[in-house]
């Protein structure tokens, strides 16, 4: 009797398991498992088995498992009314973009953002003012750059920091702060033309032998060479200070037509110096998107052999929009390292590199609001969550997170935050199959690599 | 007088690929000249050759006299050839309009006149003006890579296959139109499979086989020749 109806409990048990919802279901939740064990505490040679216990037998488990049910219940919605979510929310996006359809009021948002920038951050805390600059306002000015490269050139640059780094060194170089000497010390202020243009011959050397290469090449390039310049820089002990880094880098100050004014280490004023630079190269940037250059680059993202047709020098406008998001990078390394004073090879990380990236996919590729808003969203939350109590990651833990969150972003809503309509339209075609989504270039035709 | 252009045994390679050997051919000004010659044959070598995609080992490539060959792609544009690179080549994210500005690139300032002669040209152009190049039909394609290269001006007007899996009606359609083209004093270089349009709407042509001329004259000699009717226009040889 109590024989047969195990069997039947056990067979109902073989048949849900067969189900493929169960067991996906049951990967998701182990996924989560796995998730608390990788960023619970670790164990030690004393307690072996703390990082286990601490991890599994601990509420914060609850927490992991709840997010394996959640994503479980997502990719369910997802595949059973995923058409119909994808509408809605495209609907519900395109909302704000009907309201401000005329350039005047975009215009009109942009003036209330940037009001809002200024009369803001003097009410926040200490804390906030300085996340505002240091993790907010100087990954902007690097996201504004990076997106040249990557959103209109179509250039995958995987060793964006290593300028930014060039830029902090030509910083700490020319006000005296390195173990090496410069014939003259300058302010901050007259060091950014050096930054700047240091920056940019780094990106000119790298880039003219390899932007001739397929687009693959690139990215491997300029990944090892944000490895050497790292590297470089940690052995190069007398002369950058290594990993130890140097300190003294000073301030931007300001002694002219009887102006005396002089930065500390106190966030606001930094704050307002990165908003009027971002402000301006702003500016710039959009200008350069309607420009002829501009349209070259456009021209070359979307197909070199048809833009070598009529005419565009590719290779020049290749190297062109790298070097000006090196410069770009260059300029941010300047002002962070005159902000905080101190310059360490420590770094430089391809992390960096690679979050700068993120930030500018996640903003929406070859989109100005789309990267600054990116930027600042993406740099924002971390800090936010990292306050909350349930969620209080481990700080090494944030790529994690941010991978997951670009996973979903890419699943949803792949044509990032605020989106260039060139960009949607790109996607929309690719649906229909007709060019690629593809937005690095490097799809040309295999013949160019090999001609002499 | 002298030709247009002129090639005087130009040889290309492709590492140890031989792909033209030693190719000698002139267009002269005003004319449309067409190269015949099966796949493989070294077409699209030659064309490219022209534009500057590809360097010449051996020979000489002349444009109004001048040397050529070795010249970047972008400054023989600027100097007057246009390339309709095989295989159309269109921007298909951009718009028609937007295709054709492109075409302009080289060229400063307004480009409303040049626009007027591109839809006069091809009329569908205009009506389809915003739509995405990429969701033109193959013939609309066609015609928006020629109207994008004749954006710039040419004196000298590339084309490589037009006829490439067109119907045969819109081939003719296109055909008619390169008669026009030439009418406008632009002088056409024309690759082509089809034999027998290319050779309807030709002055002259060549015939190119594994990278070498091997036969050349008037159109009409040559639509008459058994070898080129046995070969390229898929006539029995009586
Ligand atoms: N990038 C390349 N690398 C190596 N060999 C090449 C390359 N491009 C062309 N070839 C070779 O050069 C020769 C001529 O090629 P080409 O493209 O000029 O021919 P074609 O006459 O245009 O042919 P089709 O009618 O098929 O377009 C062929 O043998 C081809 O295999
Ligand atoms: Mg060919």
């Amino acid at each position: 009797m109590s024989a047969g109806t195990t069997a039947t409990a056990s067979a109902r048990a073989r048949v849900l398991w067969r189900s493929p919802e169960a067991r996906r279901l049951a990967a998701w939740v182990f996924g989560g498992l796995v998730l608390a064990l990788m960023t619970g505490p670790s164990g030690s040679q004393a307690a072996p088995v703390a990082g286990f216990t601490g991890s599994l037998f601990h509420p914060r488990v609850l927490v992991f498992v709840a997010l394996g049910v959640a994503l479980w219940a997502l990719s369910f919605v997802r595949a059973r009314y995923g058409e119909r979510v994808r509408e809605t929310s495209v609907h519900l996006t395109r909302l704000p973009a009907r309201l401000v359809r005329t350039r005047r009021a975009r215009y009109g948002v942009y003036l209330v953002v940037l009001v809002f920038a200024v009369v803001y951050p003097p009410t926040l805390s200490g804390f906030w003012q300085e996340v505002l600059v240091d993790q907010i306002g100087v990954f902007v000015l690097l996201a504004i750059g990076l997106n040249v490269v990557v959103g209109y050139a179509g250039l995958l640059d995987l060793g964006y920091i290593a300028f930014y780094a060039i830029g902090a060194y030509s910083g700490a170089y020319w006000t005296g702060a390195l173990p090496v000497h410069p014939p003259f010390h300058l302010n901050p202020f007259f060091v950014i033309p050096f930054a700047i243009a240091a920056a940019m011959v780094a990106g000119v050397i790298l880039g003219a032998p390899t932007l001739r290469l397929r687009g693959d090449y690139l990215a491997i390039v300029t990944l090892g060479f944000g490895e050497i310049i790292q590297i470089a820089a940690t052995n190069l002990q007398g002369v950058t200070g290594g990993a130890e880094g140097v300190t003294g880098v000073p301030h931007f100050s300001v002694h002219a037509l009887g102006v005396h004014y002089a930065w500390t280490l106190s966030n606001l004023p930094y704050y307002y110096l990165l908003l009027g630079f971002v402000v301006l190269v702003l500016f710039g940037f959009r200008a350069l998107e309607d420009s002829r250059v501009g349209r070259a680059f456009t021209a070359v993202r979307e197909d070199e052999v048809a833009a070598e047709a009529v005419g565009i020098n590719v290779l020049k406008y290749k190297v062109m929009a790298f070097a000006i998001g090196a410069s770009t990078s260059g300029f941010a390394g300047l002002l962070e390292v005159s902000k905080i004073g101190f310059v360490t090879s420590q770094d430089f990380t391809v992390q960096l590199s690679i979050l700068v990236l993120v930030l500018v996919i996640f903003g929406g590729m070859g989109s100005l609001p789309g990267a600054v808003a990116g930027a600042a969203f993406l740099q924002w939350v971390p800090q936010i969550l990292r306050q909350h109590p349930l969620f209080g990651y481990q700080p090494q833990d944030l790529y994690i997170y941010l991978g997951a969150l670009l996973v979903v972003m890419m699943i949803f809503r792949p044509e990032g935050m605020l989106p260039s309509r060139r960009r949607k339209r790109e996607l929309a075609l690719a649906e229909q199959g007709i060019g690629t989504a593809d937005a690095m270039s490097g799809s040309a035709d295999p013949a160019a690599g090999v001609a002499p | 007088m002298t030709a247009l252009l002129e090639l005087s045994d130009v040889e290309v390679r492709y590492g140890a690929v031989r792909a033209l050997r030693g190719v000698s051919l002139e267009v002269r000004q005003g004319e449309i000249v067409a190269v015949l010659g099966s796949n493989g044959a070294g077409k699209t070598t030659t064309l490219r050759t022209v534009s500057g995609l590809l360097r010449p080992v051996g020979g000489q490539v002349r444009f109004e006299g001048r040397r050529i060959d070795g010249t970047p792609p972008h400054r023989i544009v600027g100097g007057g050839i246009s390339h309709v690179p095989e295989g159309r080549r269109i921007f298909a994210q951009m718009s028609v309009l937007e295709n054709l500005e492109m075409g302009a690139f080289q060229r400063r300032g307004s480009t409303a006149d040049e626009l007027e002669l591109v839809y006069g040209l091809f009329p569908v152009l205009k009506e389809r003006r915003r739509q995405a190049g990429g969701t033109l039909s193959g013939g609309e394609q066609q015609m928006l890579a020629i109207g994008r290269a004749l954006m710039s001006r040419p004196r000298l007007l590339l084309l490589d296959e037009p006829s490439m899996g067109l119907a045969p009606m819109v081939v003719a359609r296109i055909f008619t139109i390169l008669a026009d083209i030439k009418r406008t004093g632009t002088t056409l270089l024309l690759v082509e499979q089809n034999a027998a349009q290319a050779l309807a709407v030709a002055d002259r042509g060549y015939v190119l086989e594994t990278g070498e001329v091997v036969m050349s004259g008037s159109a009409a000699d040559l639509a008459g020749d058994d070898r080129i009717r046995a070969a390229y226009l898929g006539e029995a040889l009586t």
